[in-house]
C-alpha cells in the first residue's frame, strides 16, 4: 500500500469514528469537539487532494470561528439529555427515511455514468510552482465573480437579518462614551479645597 | 551537510525522511522551551527595572537559575483534578493550549531555507493555527466545571475571536503586496525597492507603507495572547486566575509554556510580515538568522513594555477597540491598498 493510501484510510477511518460519535456522545459539548475532530480529519484528506487552500481554510473557519461559537453556546445551555431522547423512537422512521434517500442520491450520482470515478480520470500531477490559492482566487474573481459576489450578497442579507431579529434595545443599559471619558481633566472632578489647619492639637 | 548526512541517511534506511523531520522538529522545540524559560527570567528582570526593584537574583549568578528552579518546583508539584471536573477534558485543556503554539513553528523560516516545511500556504497555516489556541482556553474553563474558569473562557473566547478578524485583515494587506502567501516569499519582497538600493533596506519593510496595519497587529497580538493590558482573561482582581484557577503543578505550568511560546511566535510572525525577517537593516552588513533572532526580541521587549507600563483595559472597552476601532481601521486600509497598488503611484512594481 502506498504511502498516502494509507494516510488517506487513517484520516477517513478518525473521520467516520468522529462523525459517529457526534451524534452518539452523551455530553453535547464532546459531541461539539468531536465535530471538532471530524473537521480536522476532513481537511487532511483535503490536503492529500492537494486543495491545500480548501483545506486551511475549514479549518480556519469551522473550527476557529464556527466552532468556537458553537461551543460557546452549547457550553452556556443547560440540556437535558434524557428529555433529548425521549423522542428518539417516534424520530426514527423519518430519520432512516432520510438518510437512506440520501444515500440513493449519492449511489446514483457516484456510481452514475456522468460523475463516477471511472468517468472522471485522475488529473495531471500539479507543476512545482502550481499554487491553489492563486487558481481558485483566479477563477473566483474572474469566470465566477457574479455567483460569487451574489452569494456574499445573500450572506451579507442574512448577516444583517440576523442581527436586526435578534437586536433589543435595552432602557436600563447605560451607554458610556469613552472618548469623553478620556478627555476628563483633573479640574473636572476634583477641587482643591484649602482649610485652615487645627491649631490646638492635643498631644 | 549532505555527505556528511549520507552514512546516517543509509542505516535508517526509508524511515530516514521521517527521522530527520523528527530531528529538525526537537532542533526547533528544545531551543524554544529554553527561550520560553528565559523569557519568563526576562519579563520578572524588565518589569522589574522598570518599576525600580531589581527581580530575582538570589538562585544562580543574577537570578540566572531562577527559570529551572520554577519549572522543577512546578514538576514536583501534584495535579489536583477538582472531583466535579470533567476529568478527560481538563487534561486535554492545556495540551491544548500549548500544542497550536509549537505546530506554528513548522512553517515559520529562521533564515532562507531554514524552515521545516516550506508550505505555499503558510501564512493561512499561521493564521489557522493561531485560531485554535483559543480551544484550550474554552475546554480548560468549561471542564474545570468552577464559575471563575466558566468566565474566564468566555472572555477569552469572545477576545480571541475579535482579534483575530482585525489580524485576519492585517495579513490581507501584507498578503497583497507581496502577492504570496509563502512567508519566505513575503520576506523576500521585502527586500526591495527604492530604499534598498540605497542601502536603507530597513525603510523598505511592510512596516513602512503598512504603519497604521503594522500598528493594529501588534497591539491585536498582545489582545490575542491575553497578555496585560488585555490580560482581563485572567484579570486577578475580577476572575482570580480565570481558565487557570483549578490548576495546579505541570497542567498550569502548560499553560504558562503556551502562553510565552505564543508570545515569541507572534514576535516572530511581526518580525517576518512586517520587519524583513531575516534581513539586515542595512546594505552593508550581511542577512543572517541574527537579524530575526534579535527583531523578535524586540518585539518581545515591547510586549513586556507593554505588560510594565498600562493599567489593564476593562473588557467592554477591550470589545470597543477590537470591533470599533480596529475592524473598520483594517477593512479601510485593505481598499486603500489595493486602489494605491493599482495606479501609477504604487511602490511594489
Amino acid at each position: 500500500m502506498e504511502f498516502k493510501t494509507f494516510v488517506f484510510y487513517v484520516m477517513a477511518a478518525i473521520l467516520v469514528f468522529a462523525a459517529v460519535r457526534v451524534v452518539t456522545a452523551r455530553n453535547p459539548v464532546h459531541a461539539a469537539l468531536f465535530l471538532v475532530l471530524s473537521f480536522f480529519s476532513a481537511s487532511g484528506i483535503w490536503l492529500l487532494l492537494e486543495a491545500e487552500f480548501l483545506a486551511i481554510t475549514l479549518v480556519l473557519v469551522y473550527v476557529g470561528a464556527v466552532m468556537v461559537l458553537f461551543l460557546f453556546v452549547v457550553m452556556m445551555l443547560d440540556i437535558n439529555i434524557e428529555r433529548m431522547r425521549q423522542g428518539f423512537w417516534s424520530n426514527l422512521p423519518v430519520g432512516a427515511l432520510v438518510g437512506i434517500l440520501l444515500v440513493v442520491q449519492m449511489a446514483l450520482v457516484l456510481g452514475g455514468r456522468y460523475f463516477g470515478v471511472e468517468a472522471m480520470p485522475a488529473p495531471p500531477a500539479a507543476s512545482e510552482t502550481y499554487s491553489n490559492t492563486r487558481e481558485i482566487g483566479r477563477l473566483l474573481y474572474t469566470e465566477y465573480v457574479y455567483p460569487f459576489e451574489l452569494a456574499s450578497l445573500v450572506l451579507l442579507v442574512a448577516m444583517v437579518a440576523a442581527v436586526t431579529l435578534t437586536l433589543r434595545k435595552r432602557k436600563d443599559a447605560r451607554h458610556l462614551n469613552p472618548a469623553e471619558q478620556i478627555a476628563v481633566r483633573r479640574e473636572d472632578r476634583v477641587r482643591l479645597v484649602s482649610m485652615p489647619a487645627e491649631k490646638d492639637q492635643q498631644p | 551537510m549532505e555527505q556528511l548526512l549520507q552514512p546516517v541517511a543509509q542505516l535508517f534506511g526509508p524511515l530516514w525522511p521521517l527521522v530527520w523531520t523528527l530531528v529538525k522538529i526537537v532542533a526547533i522545540i528544545a531551543p524554544l522551551m529554553i527561550c520560553v524559560a528565559y523569557l519568563t527570567y526576562a519579563e520578572r528582570k524588565v518589569i522589574g527595572y522598570m518599576q525600580v526593584r531589581i527581580g530575582p537574583n538570589r538562585v544562580g549568578p543574577i537570578g540566572l537559575l531562577q527559570p529551572m528552579a520554577d519549572g522543577m518546583k512546578l514538576l514536583f508539584k501534584e495535579i489536583i483534578v477538582p472531583s466535579g471536573a470533567n476529568k478527560g477534558l481538563f487534561i486535554l485543556g492545556p495540551i491544548f493550549a500549548l500544542a497550536p503554539a509549537l505546530v506554528a513553528w513548522a512553517v515559520i523560516p529562521f533564515g532562507e531555507g531554514m524552515v521545516v516545511a516550506d508550505l505555499n500556504a503558510g501564512l493561512l497555516f499561521l493564521l489557522a493555527v493561531a485560531s485554535l489556541e483559543v480551544y484550550g482556553v474554552i475546554i480548560a474553563g468549561w471542564a474545570s466545571n468552577s464559575k471563575y474558569p466558566f468566565l474566564g473562557a468566555m472572555r477569552a473566547s469572545a477576545q480571541m475571536i475579535s482579534y483575530e478578524v482585525a489580524m485576519g485583515f492585517a495579513l490581507i494587506c501584507v498578503l497583497l503586496i507581496s502577492a504570496s502567501l509563502n512567508l519566505t516569499d513575503i520576506v523576500m519582497s521585502q527586500g526591495k525597492g527604492m530604499f534598498h538600493d540605497m542601502g536603507l533596506s530597513f525603510l523598505s519593510w511592510n512596516w513602512l507603507p503598512l504603519l497604521p496595519m503594522f500598528v493594529v497587529f501588534v497591539i491585536s497580538g498582545i489582545a490575542e495572547t491575553n497578555r496585560a493590558p488585555f490580560d482581563v482573561v485572567e484579570g486577578e482582581a475580577e476572575i482570580v486566575a480565570g481558565h487557570m484557577v483549578e490548576y495546579s503543578g505541570m497542567a498550569f505550568a502548560l499553560f504558562f509554556l503556551g502562553e510565552y511560546a505564543n508570545m515569541i511566535l507572534v514576535s516572530a510572525m511581526t518580525s517576518i510580515l512586517f520587519l524583513g525577517g531575516w534581513l539586515s537593516p542595512v546594505g552593508f552588513l550581511p542577512d543572517g538568522f541574527h537579524w530575526f533572532a534579535l527583531k523578535t526580541a524586540f518585539i518581545l521587549f515591547l510586549f513586556l513594555w507593554a505588560r510594565a507600563t498600562f493599567p489593564r483595559f476593562r473588557y467592554d472597552h477591550i470589545m470597543r477597540l477590537g470591533w470599533k476601532v480596529f475592524i473598520p481601521i483594517t477593512l479601510v486600509w485593505v481598499i486603500v491598498v489595493a486602489v494605491w497598488m493599482m495606479t501609477p503611484l504604487s511602490i511594489w512594481r
